[in-house]
């Protein structure tokens, strides 16, 4: 079985894996990184959505051999020393989530985002979000968090 | 909208926009959904299912599968038909409702497609999966059943053996025929309920585990406590040895309010092998055995004066069961009974339901249950009916609706609404739509030949919910009741442990809950910590489902507390030498009237505790239990307005605005309630544009995926504008109503009522859901969509 070396949350991993083996899978079932969820199995939902070497990738989408050496963040990742990321507190600001099923994703696409336009309006985040499905919010509360993060981040990322 | 403060700060929590206390963990990930879990030794479970919709199963060999590496153990029906009893239905609406018998895992013949048939037990999903593909089963086909019209005709072919009808039940209110004789103005429709996917966002997930005397089931379910029961039964495990725990369960709107095959039969399999197992649905596997929705097929008409005034209703439904009666199916359509007269006055109401077994999945409660079905047909055929009449659709409602003056009203199915304000509502919604310029506009644009046609969609609605009173489900015939249990206890060091009977997926209870407690008991908002979703925890309830929680579960909590309070005042009488009738509770502060001596609930609690000091016969306690089991539904109402702008070139449909007034009485959390309301307005709008379970003329579903079910994504959805009327429920002490349901049950209509408006002057008169571009194109273009 190959064996990868992968950073996942800022922590170093070795591990033998099934050439078959999804990286989220990996994340979830070998490295007991439960925080990011599965929703889908055709890459629609991106529940799973996590940040590989700092882009957003659906981590049902990607086998784990494929993230040999990279660096994963995932949700587990985001806050600092119990900070939570701008992004995070955003979506707790605004009630952006009900049941919580699609938030991690939801935040790390977010980030992404953001990455690529920091000031991003109303029309570009529903366009960016549009491969994340969220089945409880109706999504008003998210645009507007991610509205609120971007702000937040361009001020204050840590 | 924004933070409203109803009250002081100190004593105010109740009313307050409160960020929830539930967000930390889900935000973190530092989540416990039912997959999540590993117990040393865990097995995984995968079921093979039955491609087929309908067959007699020949053969099953499972020899092959066994010896593969990693599997444990392969099991066909066969192998649990001693045991595995029938999963249950828990309505059986009518003395003639048949209740075939539905074995969790199929023996001898399947009726749908995705029924299981096998299943494999290994070390790790991923060998459990391949041994599936070992598996051989021989099947003889049998013709599917489709059609539910057809199904009732003597020459098809019958999915069990007493035949395709499931039950016939009727009510009738009034002298319908005499209502409709002579009636000067008749409109006749008939709309189709198409079938929904109620997509949870996460999949269903069970993990059963045993001692070998004792079980525990984890599921991703909305009903701890009835699955409890009804698992002990199906399964004889005594109830006392089966413990089932609800973890973070994410999202449900029905589909989670169920008894699984899988969930009886994971309990099964540890029981055989006395090891954990897991099983965790797939989306493709979900879409084809969740539960599904909606799926009727309603002939309504209504009888209306020449001057609007309303005379009677008659409707004539099928609902589709699918293959079998799962636990609430029958009941859901029977709900709707009782809406669709909706918030109208008239003579004569005449229902009359029969439901259909076919060869599809099984419906059952999807966000509204019975409810948006009748909602989105009376609204619709209101608006068909103010079309004939010449009237401005608003114009013909407000000529027939309740006035506020007039409640309590006892309406023609035989409820009574406590309380509404149908003018507030709709003045409300008007002003924030600008209800006139946009008529002015959609004039303006049919005036111009402008191939952009702007429609104006109405929906004034009330619905039943938090159900419900006991009495009311016995006389409908089913099974449980419909009270709410709560715990609240004052503990040592002040703090406050409330236990619930709701099981929350989303809803926000533990925030809700708490600042109930806090007004109620003078604590602070974070000294209260909620309890919920495990019956060894959570003792008794009655769980999750028909905009029950608040208005029963929260009352329950207020009752508790109130109890608390009460033993509260005795010890602090008795401790500060006083009558407890002189002793005045303010903001968690016992009082002697007229002095300033005084004892904290806090320092209560701890009196409590250390029992050093108690009056005669008191327990060293302090907390209370209550079981609240209210004595009618409550109402909420509302009226929607959508803007949709139709291009009649291409059949496409965009929201282009849409204002939801709700009255859902006093509001414990303001930003709990919009979300409520912007996420069931999500849904039911899904049902009007985008959504449909789709089966071939094979019974195969084709919409397995999330690519082919298609669930709004953020760019599908527009802007809310959300506000409220606040008309306090009669019916409790806390004025609720439920507000879970009310934007799904209110938004279909709104949207298909405004597609068809801005058709009418191409003679468009109806449009079926979803409405896609192309059945748009096809209802202007006159060929049939
Ligand atoms: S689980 Fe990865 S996109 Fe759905
Ligand atoms: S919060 Fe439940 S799916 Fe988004």
């Amino acid at each position: 079985m190959p064996r990868i070396t992968v950073t996942v949350d800022g922590v170093g991993y070795e591990e033998e894996v099934e050439p078959r083996l999804l990286l989220v899978h990996l994340l979830r079932d070998t490295l007991g990184k439960t925080g990011t969820p599965i929703g889908c199995d055709t890459t629609n939902c991106g529940a799973c959505t996590v940040l590989m070497d700092g882009k957003s990738v659906k981590s049902c989408s990607v086998l784990a051999v494929q993230a040999d050496g990279s660096e994963i963040t995932t949700v587990e990742g985001l806050s600092a020393n119990g900070v939570w990321h701008p992004m995070q507190r955003a979506f707790h600001e605004e009630h952006a989530l009900q049941c919580g099923f699609c938030t991690p994703g939801m935040i790390i696409a977010a980030i992404d985002l953001v990455r690529t336009d920091p000031d991003p309006d109303d029309a570009t985040i529903r366009e960016g979000l549009e491969g994340n499905l969220c089945r409880c919010t109706g999504y008003c509360n998210i645009v507007r968090a991610v509205r609120r993060g971007a702000q937040e981040m361009g001020v204050n990322t840590p | 909208m924004t933070e409203q403060l109803t009250r002081e700060p100190a004593t105010g929590e109740v009313g307050r926009a409160r960020r929830r206390k539930e967000d930390a963990r889900l935000i973190t990930g530092r989540t416990q959904w039912t997959d999540n879990i590993h117990l040393p030794g865990m097995l995984h479970v995968a079921f093979l299912r039955s491609p087929m919709a309908h067959a007699k199963i020949l053969r099953v060999d499972t020899s092959a599968a066994r010896g593969l590496p990693g599997v444990v153990a392969v099991y066909s029906g066969e192998d649990f038909a001693a045991e595995q009893g029938s999963l249950p239905c828990a309505w059986p609406v009518s003395d003639d409702c048949v209740i075939p018998e539905h074995p969790p895992m199929a023996v001898s013949r399947v009726r749908y497609p995705g029924e299981a048939v096998a299943c494999v037990v290994a070390t790790d999903r991923y060998r459990a999966a391949d041994a599936l593909e070992a598996i051989e089963v021989d099947y003889e086909p049998l013709p599917a059943v489709l059609d539910m019209t057809g199904a009732l005709t003597d020459a098809a072919p019958k999915v069990h053996e007493s035949g395709n009808k499931a039950f016939t039940w009727k009510f009738a209110g009034g002298d319908i025929d005499a209502a409709l004789q002579d009636a000067p103005v008749v409109v006749e429709r008939t709309y189709v309920q198409q079938r929904l996917i109620p997509s949870a966002m996460e999949p269903r997930a069970v993990v059963a585990t045993t001692d070998g005397d004792s079980f525990t089931l984890y599921s991703a379910t909305q009903i701890p406590h009835i699955l409890r029961v009804m698992a002990a039964l199906t399964t004889g495990i005594p109830e006392h040895k089966l413990r089932v725990i609800a973890p973070d369960v994410g999202g449900g709107f029905g589909s989670k309010l169920q008894v699984t095959a899988e969930e009886i039969l994971a309990l099964l399999i540890t029981r055989r092998l006395g090891r954990p197992v897991k099983w965790t649905e797939s989306r493709s596997e979900g879409n084809l055995t969740v539960h599904h929705g909606r799926d009727q097929l309603q002939r309504i008409t209504v009888a209306a004066d020449r001057d609007g005034r309303l005379r009677g209703l008659k409707v004539d439904l099928l609902a589709d069961m699918g293959a079998y009666l799962m636990l609430v199916t029958p009941g859901v359509p029977v709900l709707g009974a009782f809406m669709y007269n909706a918030i109208y006055k008239m003579d004569a109401y005449d229902f009359t339901c029969t439901g259909v077994f076919t060869t599809k999945m099984p419906t059952d409660a999807y966000r509204g249950a019975g409810r948006p079905e009748a909602t989105f047909a009376i609204e619709r055929i209101m608006d068909e009916l103010a079309a004939e009449l010449g009237l401005d659709p608003l114009d013909l409602r407000r000529r027939n609706w309740i006035a506020h003056e007039e409640f309590p009203y006892t309406t023609i199915a035989g409820l009574t609404y406590d309380s509404g304000n149908y003018e507030a509502a709709t003045a409300k919604a008007m002003e924030l739509f600008g209800y006139e310029e946009l008529r002015a506009e959609q004039a303006a644009r049919r005036e111009a030949g402008d191939p952009v046609q702007l429609g104006i969609g109405v929906s004034t609605y009330t619905e039943m919910c938090g159900l419900a009173p006991s009495r009311v489900l016995g006389a409908l015939a089913y099974s449980a009741g419909g009270w709410e249990h709560a715990s609240v206890r004052m503990l040592p060091t002040g703090a406050v442990e409330v236990v619930t009977g709701t099981s929350p997926h989303g809803q926000g209870h533990v925030t809700s809950w708490s600042q109930i407690v806090a007004d109620a008991l003078g604590v602070p908002f974070e000294a209260v910590t909620v309890l919920h979703g495990d019956t060894a925890v959570s003792h008794k309830g009655m769980d999750t489902y028909g905009s029950r929680s608040l208005v029963v579960g929260g009352v329950a909590v207020l009752r508790a507390c109130e109890k608390v309070k009460e033993k509260a005042r005795r010890l602090a009488a008795h401790m500060l030498e006083a009558a407890a009738e002189d002793i005045e509770f303010d903001a968690g502060s016992f009082r002697v009237k007229g002095t300033s001596a005084a004892k904290s609930i806090q320092e209560l609690a701890f009196a409590a505790f250390a029992a050093h000091n108690l009056p005669d016969g008191f327990e060293p306690r302090l907390d209370a239990d209550a079981t609240f089991d209210p004595e009618n539904f409550s109402y909420p109402h509302g009226t929607h307005l959508c803007a949709v702008e139709v291009d009649t070139e291409t059949g496409m449909s965009k929201i282009r605005s849409y204002v939801a007034v709700d009255d859902v009485g006093n509001v414990v959390n303001p930003l709990i309630v919009e979300g409520q309301v912007h996420g069931g307005l999500a849904q039911g709008i899904a049902q009007a544009l985008y959504e449909e379970a789709v089966y071939d003329g094979e019974g195969n579903l084709l919409t397995t995926t999330m690519a082919d079910y298609l669930l709004p994504t953020a760019l599908d959805l527009p802007d809310f504008i959300t506000d409220r009327t606040e008309t306090p429920a009669t019916t409790n002490p806390l004025g609720v109503k439920g507000v879970g349901e009310a934007g799904t049950i209110a938004s279909t209509p709104a949207v298909v009522n405004a597609i068809v408006d801005a058709l009418r002057p191409y003679g468009v008169t109806d449009v079926r859901m979803p409405c896609t571009p192309e059945r748009v194109w096809r209802a202007i273009h006159g060929s049939s969509s």
